[in-house]
């Protein structure tokens, strides 16, 4: 046992966790992490432009790698300014270390220079926090930080360490093992629950998957495509889960939801057995509950038990990892396919009678068509980062996804301002893949400056900017419910995108036309650099079907309101 | 519906606020809470009692579960419920009947000085409620009520 600083038990710490990159933003109460950060071999520190962003990243880098994403702030505004990466993180499951700096302990509660209440703040928006009291504690804290972010329903974890403990010198004694009193996950689903779900499962005349982001979180996409394939059930996946079965799966009826399919939504609604893997049944999902999947018995599997029945109740609740369950309900289950014929049939029809189309125009680009586009221009091997808004929906409808992680977007908090950082933290997971941010208008000026740390750092991340000139989701909604009040939607007055990417180094292009999009992203993929793509599309394409907020799934609008 | 739910948690910093936190992140009061640590152990014990509807509670019930440092929480069964209540009264009163009142509520005199005595009770939460009432003719000019205190039989 060696005695070392604070600041070096963090380096330590991460290099005994096996951090290989921390996206960060320097100060004051953060120096002394930051001075150890110099001298240390075992991780890459990439300097983001807003600690927002910081968060962001190592997010992006999270659910790209699967690995825990880790990120460095000082105290105070650099700590609030994290608090939205960490609420996002929060939102969907994702495992992040994020850990700030404060003011030393003799200042806290003076409201000193950059202080703030940080394990306060960040309470209602991570897994577990910490405020470090002592140097002794700290090596045990790091450890139990990564061992919470990354067990049983993963989360951020923030660890918040005054400047006097940074520089405290202490013995490091890391554990070996952990040894929590209270925190113990449930891995193993209950046996005799599993057996009743398999024979519901059997029996079922109308069953449904119903795939959430546990299953890509849990890493069990394998299994669950080995159950699919096994009782060829029909699935329908959330935004969450888009890719854990590949796009041109025979069983998958594409997205469900407030913007899903119309099959997938019929699906939900008439189902006789919904088979929840790792979703939470979020109101973009379930509509007006009371009409939700509402002659379906329900069986939920899911690691975190206050997930199961806290929207809809659950017939057959399964608390468990979805890799134990599912190799227990492959075992057990058998489905007759004569059993659940007329019920594919059934879907076959409302996939055919609505599928997700749109009129494509060779006169105006239209945002389906340039992420179709996409798609065959930059061929399987990429990640898609999105921002938050039509464009976000119109990647989960028209972009091919074939595998999991390789959609990387908000979901549950809807960040804007989330696709360029989290693209960049996705490079950094994966350099060899093409990285691409579909992006609005709106959305890109709220982590703009990240393009100076991919330009810095080269990281080829290029941004395809859907631009409507319109803060285009809620431009539909006022269409839709607000007879065309664009109250603060318009943003007609834009910047000239190609010279803010030029001015932080990377490249810009305008597209107006289907050659010019498609000359510019081969152009953008060749030139390696940090890019921008400002595609003038359509400004008034709606992202169809919708489902106004409140209604029953199945009460979807097919057609624009024109 | 009023509910009591006993809470076995780490005695560490901030684990009140995590608490209370599900609570006011759900709009939702809690009537009373009391918490101390528990002898020779690094936990603490908190009763809580509050109330709302069966489904928002077992919500609650799941979320305390769910926090790191929860060991236990007990909601169900047979509890023994006790509260205490002190009453300030000046020494200008006409103290007729008080002693039969203290008596039939186990209640005693706390403390006294040249203006003021201070009685006490510690009983069932409906007898601390109807020696308030009792209490009143005496015009008390302080009353202050401690929490429940739990115990699962």
């Amino acid at each position: 046992m060696k005695a070392i600083s604070g600041s070096q038990m963090i380096s330590e710490a991460l290099h005994k966790e096996g951090v290989e990159i921390v996206f960060g933003y320097p100060g004051g109460a953060a120096l002394n992490i930051y001075d150890e950060t110099y001298k240390q071999k075992y991780f890459k520190h990439i300097l983001v432009r807003h600690e927002q962003a910081a968060v962001h990243a190592a997010d992006g880098y999270a659910r790209a790698s699967g690995k825990v994403g880790v990120a460095f702030v000082t105290s105070g505004p650099g700590f609030t300014n994290a608090v939205t990466g960490l609420a996002t993180a929060y939102s969907d499951s994702i495992p992040i270390v994020l850990i700030s700096g404060q003011v030393a302990s003799s200042l806290i509660g003076t409201d000193a220079f950059q202080e703030i209440d940080a394990v306060g703040i960040s309470r209602p928006c991570v897994k577990h926090n910490y405020l470090v009291n002592s140097i002794k504690e700290l090596p045990r804290i790091l450890k139990e930080a990564f061992y919470i972010a990354r067990s049983g329903r993963p989360g951020p974890v923030h660890v918040d360490i005054p400047k006097d403990i940074t520089a405290a010198i202490g013995d490091f004694d890391y554990p070996q093992e952990i040894k929590m009193l209270t925190y113990k996950p449930t891995y193993k689903g209950n046996a005799k629950q599993i057996k009743k779900a398999a024979e519901a499962i059997s029996a079922a005349k109308r069953p449904l998957l119903y795939l959430g982001g546990g299953v890509i979180a849990s890493n069990a996409s394998e299994l669950v495509r080995k159950f699919a394939k096994k009782t060829g059930i029909p699935a329908i996946e959330t935004l969450m889960g888009l890719g854990v079965l590949a796009h041109d799966d025979e069983n998958l009826l594409a997205m469900a939801g407030m913007h899903g399919s119309y099959a997938a939504n019929m699906a939900l609604s008439e189902t006789d057995l919904l088979i929840a893997l790792g979703a939470r049944f979020d109101d973009r999902i379930t509509g007006k509950l009371s009409e939700f999947a509402r002659y379906a018995k329900i069986i939920h599997v899911d690691i975190d038990p206050s997930s199961i029945s806290k929207i809809v109740n659950a017939h057959f609740p399964i608390v468990g990892d979805l890799n134990f369950v599912l190799e227990e309900l492959i075992e057990k289950v058998e489905v007759n396919p004569e059993n659940i014929k007329d019920w594919k049939d059934i879907l076959s029809r409302y996939d055919k009678l609505n599928p997700l189309a749109y009129s494509d125009s060779d006169e105006i680009l239209k945002p389906q068509w340039v992420i179709e586009e996409t798609a065959k221009i930059a061929g399987d091997d990429t990640i898609i980062s999105t921002d938050v808004g039509q464009h976000q929906m119109w990647a989960a409808q028209f972009y091919p996804f074939s595998r999991p992680r390789q959609l990387i977007t908000s979901g549950g908090l809807g960040t804007m301002g989330y696709g360029l950082p989290a693209a960049i933290g996705s490079k950094c997971a994966d350099p060899k893949k093409t990285v691409i941010n579909f992006t609005g208008d709106g959305s890109i000026l709220m982590n703009i400056q990240e393009l100076m740390t991919a330009a810095e750092n080269g990281i080829a991340v290029i941004n395809i900017i859907l631009n409507n000139n319109f803060l285009g989701m809620v431009r539909q909604w006022q269409t839709f419910f607000y007879e065309k009040r664009y109250s603060s939607t318009d943003l007609s007055m834009q910047p000239d995108f190609v010279k803010i990417v030029e001015g932080f180094g990377g490249v810009g292009f305008v597209c107006h036309t289907k050659d010019e999009f498609r000359k510019a992203l081969k152009e953008a993929i060749k030139l390696g650099k940090v890019a921008m793509l400002d595609v003038r599309v359509d400004r008034f394409e709606d992202v169809l079907p919708m489902v106004p907020a409140g209604a029953a799934i199945y009460n979807m609008i097919l057609k624009s309101k024109e | 519906m009023r509910r009591v739910i006993s809470v076995i948690v780490l005695n560490e910093h901030g684990v009140l606020s995590r608490i209370s936190g599900l609570f006011a992140g759900r709009g939702y009061n809690i009537d009373t809470l009391t918490v101390a640590p528990i002898p020779e152990t690094n936990l603490s014990r908190l009763s809580i009692v509050t109330v709302g509807d069966e489904k928002v509670l077992e919500q609650i019930v799941k979320q305390l579960h769910k926090l790191i440092p929860t060991y236990k929480v007990i909601e169900t069964g047979e509890f023994v419920e006790k509260e205490m209540a002190l009453v300030k009264i000046p020494l200008s009163e006409n103290f007729g009947g008080l002693d039969a009142i203290l008596k039939a509520y186990n209640g005693i005199v706390a403390n006294t000085n040249e203006n003021f005595i201070v009685v006490m009770v510690a009983d069932d939460t409906i007898r601390v409620k109807n020696f308030l009432k009792a209490i009143k003719k005496y015009n008390p000019i302080d009353i202050v009520c401690g929490g429940s205190v739990l115990m699962d039989m």
